[in-house]
């Protein structure tokens, strides 16, 4: 027990983001981000549409140039990496592997006119695998995990219902072992039975694997059940962050308070 | 005897912002010290803030002043001062809390609610699933519901859930708000149990009971928390 408490603090940060700003216009978009992302973390992004939470997403994830500040990477291949003074090759290595990211629409996240076991297989080709039936015992058993039947590994994305649209495009990410996922709203636009089912499966994926995590979500309720702390976002700017359910049973920015008050109770 | 909680001078004002700034003061220079194996009691009226300071103690609220250090095995934490990542360590091995509600979470069967504590600190799955069973059966929950989720139990059935849950890991440090609160004599007896097995064993346990029985057979000391002005 003494063993694992001492272990906490001797990690080194996978994400380190110091002063990091990127605006469209005034008020839109974020500034003065500071925050590290320890392994194993799973970090909510909550704030209302047009908070700055997306471009903020964008901008960790090496997809938006911020205007200014830093994002510095624990790579396992390339050591530490500072995402925008690194070689642009280096960081397209880093998203087919070491990252995953999930987007809101699976259909941005997904390959819609090849199969499903393709679209899982191709992830891993990007890394170097080559051999045609390991790619697809892998997809077969990847389409498992998310629960969806083996049997549709020849199936189109766009055969798929929008939830197992959404588990494919997590089970294409999750196949080379990334160590780092961002995600966009991942269960937004699903209906709630389906959402729940997600959850439930992204929470153990989570929770067995050891993944760090960052995930922008608008619905509470998501960053309660999946998210370790919270950042909380208003006009670009962090208006309170810390520990997930100290942030929402007592929150202390005016802000926070009117996104916790505002949710319907049953 | 080793001190597992020191609270010392312990502030909390809530101010709600969107309700014209009203503050009010709720907690005020409040320190305590639990010892392992000793249970103590908030006493005082509704609204005194008992639960605020129980919450405070979990780190679910945070405190405008003072100062609550827990044990960690050689380690002393000032929970108001430590990272999340810490306090989350800290509750996976250290720090039990049972409220009288069960969060639900959708689509998990009860059997796998009450072992997933356990399960995360890393214990074999036969080990947790034997404790889960265990726990249940003492508490009277009907075995026909362990594969069902709870969200649709009564709210007593829900109740010895969340504790059978709360009691799956030998916390050190337990906390406890109104564990009994809508359980009958048989299952309030078997709380009372549990709660002086944890303390055998060396738990510091804090609670909040309204029944007088249940108080009477776990407290070894009353603290007032009064309401401050």
């Amino acid at each position: 027990m003494s063993a694992q408490t001492a272990q906490w603090q001797d990690v080194a940060p996978l994400l380190q983001v110091r002063e990091l700003s990127k605006f469209y216009a005034p008020g839109k978009g974020c500034g003065d981000i500071d925050f590290d992302l320890y392994p194993g973390e799973v970090l909510g992004i909550v704030g209302e549409s047009g908070s700055g939470k997306s471009t903020l997403l964008n901008v960790l994830s090496a997809r938006l140039a911020p205007d200014a500040g830093q994002v510095i990477y624990q790579s396992e291949q390339f050591g530490e990496l500072d995402l925008y003074a690194c070689d642009e090759a280096q960081r397209r290595v880093l998203m087919r592997s070491e990252w995953g990211i999930v987007h809101q629409h699976a259909r941005d996240g997904l390959r819609m006119n090849v199969s499903a076991g393709a679209n899982i297989g191709e992830r891993l080709m990007a890394v170097g695998e080559r051999h045609y039936g390991n790619i697809r015992e892998r997809a077969q058993a990847w389409l498992e995990a998310v629960e969806i039947d083996s049997s549709r590994i020849d199936d189109r994305p766009s055969q798929f219902s929008g939830g197992m649209q959404q588990r494919l495009q997590i089970a294409r990410n999750l196949v080379t072992h990334p160590q780092l996922i961002f995600m966009d709203e991942p269960t937004g636009g699903l209906d709630v039975s389906v959402q729940a089912k997600l959850l439930d499966m992204l929470r153990g994926l989570v929770a067995e694997l050891g993944l760090s995590v960052i995930i922008v979500t608008h619905d509470l309720a998501v960053a309660r059940l999946l998210a370790h702390r919270l950042m909380v976002m208003r006009r670009g700017q962090v208006v309170e962050s810390g520990l997930t359910d100290q942030v929402l049973d007592d929150p202390q920015h005016p802000y926070t308070q009117l996104l916790v008050s505002s949710i319907l109770q049953n | 005897m080793t001190t597992m909680i020191s609270v010392q001078n312990v502030a909390k004002t809530f101010t709600l912002h969107n309700q014209g700034g009203t503050s009010f003061a709720v907690l005020e220079g409040i320190s305590l010290a639990v010892a392992a194996g000793e249970c103590v009691v908030l006493h005082g009226q509704s609204g005194a803030g008992k639960s605020t300071f129980l919450k405070a103690l979990y780190a679910n609220y945070s405190v405008d002043a003072g100062a609550i250090v827990l044990r960690d095995g050689e380690q002393q934490v000032d929970i108001t001062q430590a990272p999340p990542r810490r306090i989350i360590a800290l509750r996976q091995q250290t720090l039990g809390y049972v409220s009288q509600f069960l969060r639900v979470i959708p689509r998990v069967p009860t059997l796998e609610v009450v072992m997933q504590p356990l399960l995360d600190l890393g214990v074999a799955r036969e080990v947790c699933e034997a404790k889960a069973r265990e726990l249940l059966t003492r508490l009277n929950v009907p075995e026909r519901l362990w594969q069902l989720a709870p969200s649709t139990f009564s709210g007593g059935e829900q109740q010895r859930v969340n504790i059978a849950r709360g009691f799956i890991v030998d916390y050190p440090i337990l906390l406890l708000d109104e564990p009994t609160a809508s359980l009958d004599a048989k299952n309030r007896q078997v709380v009372v149990q549990l709660i002086n097995e944890a303390k055998r064993r060396g738990a510091a346990v804090v609670g909040i009971f309204h029944d007088e029985d249940v108080r009477e057979a776990v407290a070894d000391r009353l603290v007032d928390i009064r309401l401050s002005k």
